[in-house]
């Protein structure tokens, strides 16, 4: 009789280890691949429940509806890595897409000007942030939430407040073309993927970029000119705001004064679900493409099953909150 | 030549400094030698001063008034990368380290091993290198870390110092300025952190060394520095004095 209750007790315990075994799997599991598994459960759903979800058309429309949130993620994400912030971004798009239909159609300057001018003007705003946040110390939620006015303004002031219509026809490639089977955008995504994994995960800038993330102290003892990257890392977002900006305007083919309002909270949401922790210092481009990617399906898949877009602010909304609330664990 | 310059001049030799912070005076004309293959613990009350004395050497803060003479020459060092570049590093007390980062890039920090570069900006990290040369410092220092890409967070304190300092000694410099390395490790891990500062020693490093334990300090220090209110009041070797002498020399006024 003892000998079968401890037999039992036995069991329970081993039980019991297996199970806090896989608990624990599962839990770190969750933690570090989450986004990975959400995502990749979320289109097994999607592809049951509609037959079109997975057809390469659809997935086509969903990377090309996601590209140029995308694009400015993967910048986003190198400011949200050396732990800042840049909510300008939607601003900067209108920005640069107003910039360059006006040279089009004011000035009747060549695609290739059009596009490099408003690229330009977007990287040297974006220095410019990044100059002023790390003369004055004064953080960067604050002087990128005065750009987000102060380039919205700009945007108006050059367009009079109306759309600028009448683009080159090259120009408009760039958003609406394709090459083969596939949307010119998501082979810029492609391409702005490629050099901003290369640059993190490969060079001594991407190495400081999680250095300053992590420890802004011990990074400029070791030597690290860390208010030169901090500069630069606003700047590259900028760029990547711009590139999206430039497809944009291409795509609807005019400058919209007033587009781009509110993308800043898509970019960051989709950085954050990626798992790059708003703290700074961990994360990456793979889990900020999953993030957007993950958006994008999301609002496509309730598309498709013909779910109101109002449930799908709530949806994505609760995605956000997760998200963080899985990144305060992982700490 | 050399021979002479040895004999004449310390290592290092900070003469009258002066140390303002707006209204407050840190320091009032110390003068501070420390000579080649010597250990100083340098010790005082909280606000004594010592870590303003120590900053101007490392760079972080350019002295008020006062000169420094580095292997008998006169030398500015008015940031970080000036003291560096003569030989001379600090492992700070809360450590510096990047724990969201590996012991490897912890160590090699702002200094990476290159493959190949496209220019200035974008140099490719050597990983594998980095990895190796890592390995070889660690070893050098014989304290288990276990992986050098094990991510710094998941450390012990005493670990974290031992990268801390093998990030230090990996330049190979000539001074090492220690401010409080035992002041968050355990009582077993201290001990061995005391021994790696006399292998340094050995290997004719010179040490400066703060902390707060005067213990800690008379065993493993050539001689002591005292520091009150921003004035040098004790300088001995250590076995000239005791640490009763020190602590009266550190509360008098």
């Amino acid at each position: 009789m003892k000998a079968k209750e401890e037999a039992i007790q036995a069991g329970r315990e081993i039980a019991i280890g297996k199970g806090q075994k896989i608990l624990h799997i599962l839990n770190t599991g969750l933690k570090n691949y989450g986004i990975f598994f959400a995502f990749f459960i979320t289109c097994v759903i999607m592809t049951i429940l509609t037959p079109v979800f997975i057809t390469p058309r659809n997935i086509f429309n969903i990377i090309r509806q996601v590209s140029m949130i995308g694009i400015i993620a993967i910048g986003m994400t190198f400011v949200i890595l050396s732990a800042e912030i840049d909510l300008s971004v939607g601003s900067m798009v209108a920005f640069t897409g107003v910039i360059a239909a006006g040279l089009q159609v004011y000035n009747g300057c060549s695609t290739f000007i059009a596009t490099l001018v408003p690229l330009l003007l977007a990287t040297l705003l974006g220095i410019g942030m990044g100059v002023v946040i790390t003369k004055t110390n004064v953080h960067s939620f604050v002087v990128t939430l005065g750009m987000l006015s102060i380039a919205r303004g700009l945007g108006l002031i050059y367009s009079g407040g109306y759309p600028i219509s009448g683009l080159n026809p090259s120009f408009r490639f760039i958003g609406g073309g394709m090459i083969g089977p596939v949307p010119v955008p998501v082979i810029i995504y492609l391409g702005v993927i490629i050099v901003g994994y290369f640059i993190l995960s490969q060079t001594t800038f991407g190495k400081y970029v999680y250095a300053i993330g992590g420890n802004r102290e011990a990074a400029r003892l070791s030597g690290i000119p860390v208010n030169f990257y901090r500069t630069i890392v606003f700047g590259i977002c900028s760029f990547s705001a711009g590139i999206a900006g430039i497809i944009l305007a291409s795509r609807v083919n005019s400058g919209q004064p007033t587009a781009g309002l509110g993308w800043e909270l898509d970019v960051i949401a989709s950085v954050i679900i990626g798992g790059t922790s708003l703290f700074g210092g961990r994360g990456g481009i793979i889990g900020t493409v999953i993030g957007s990617l993950f958006l994008g399906v999301l609002r496509n898949g309730l598309n498709l099953l013909g779910v109101s877009p109002f449930y799908q602010q709530v949806f994505i909304g609760l995605l956000i909150i997760i998200a963080v609330i899985l990144d305060k664990f992982r700490r | 030549m050399e021979d002479k310059k040895i004999k004449n001049y310390p290592l290092v030799r900070m003469e009258n400094i002066h140390k303002r912070f707006g209204g407050v005076v840190a320091l009032r004309g110390v003068n501070f030698d420390l000579d080649y293959s010597e250990i100083v613990g340098l010790v005082g009350d909280n606000g004594a001063g010592k870590s303003t004395l120590i900053k101007i050497l490392s760079g972080a803060h350019p002295p008020t008034e006062g000169t420094i003479y580095f292997e008998g020459k006169k030398v500015e060092i008015n940031s970080p990368k000036d003291a560096k570049q003569i030989g001379i590093e600090t492992v700070y007390q809360d450590l510096a380290l990047a724990e969201n980062l590996d012991v490897a890039s912890n160590i090699f920090l702002g200094r990476e091993f290159i493959r190949s570069g496209l220019g200035k900006f974008l140099r490719m990290i050597d990983r594998k290198k980095m990895w190796q040369e890592a390995e070889k410092v660690m070893r050098s220092l014989e304290i288990q870390i276990g992986s050098v890409k094990t991510l710094v967070k998941n450390l012990s304190g005493g670990q974290r110092q031992a990268v801390a300092i093998g990030k230090t000694v990996y330049l190979k410099p000539k001074v090492i300025i220690m401010d409080e390395p035992t002041a968050n490790i355990s009582v077993k891990e201290r001990s061995k952190v005391l021994e790696l500062i006399q292998k340094l020693k050995k290997e004719g490093i010179s040490l400066i060394f703060i902390s707060h334990n005067l213990h800690e300090v008379f065993s493993v220090v050539d001689r002591v520095v005292v520091l009150n209110r921003g004035e040098k009041v004790g300088d001995e070797k250590v076995e000239n004095t005791s640490i009763d002498e020190v602590v009266k020399l550190m509360i008098g006024r």
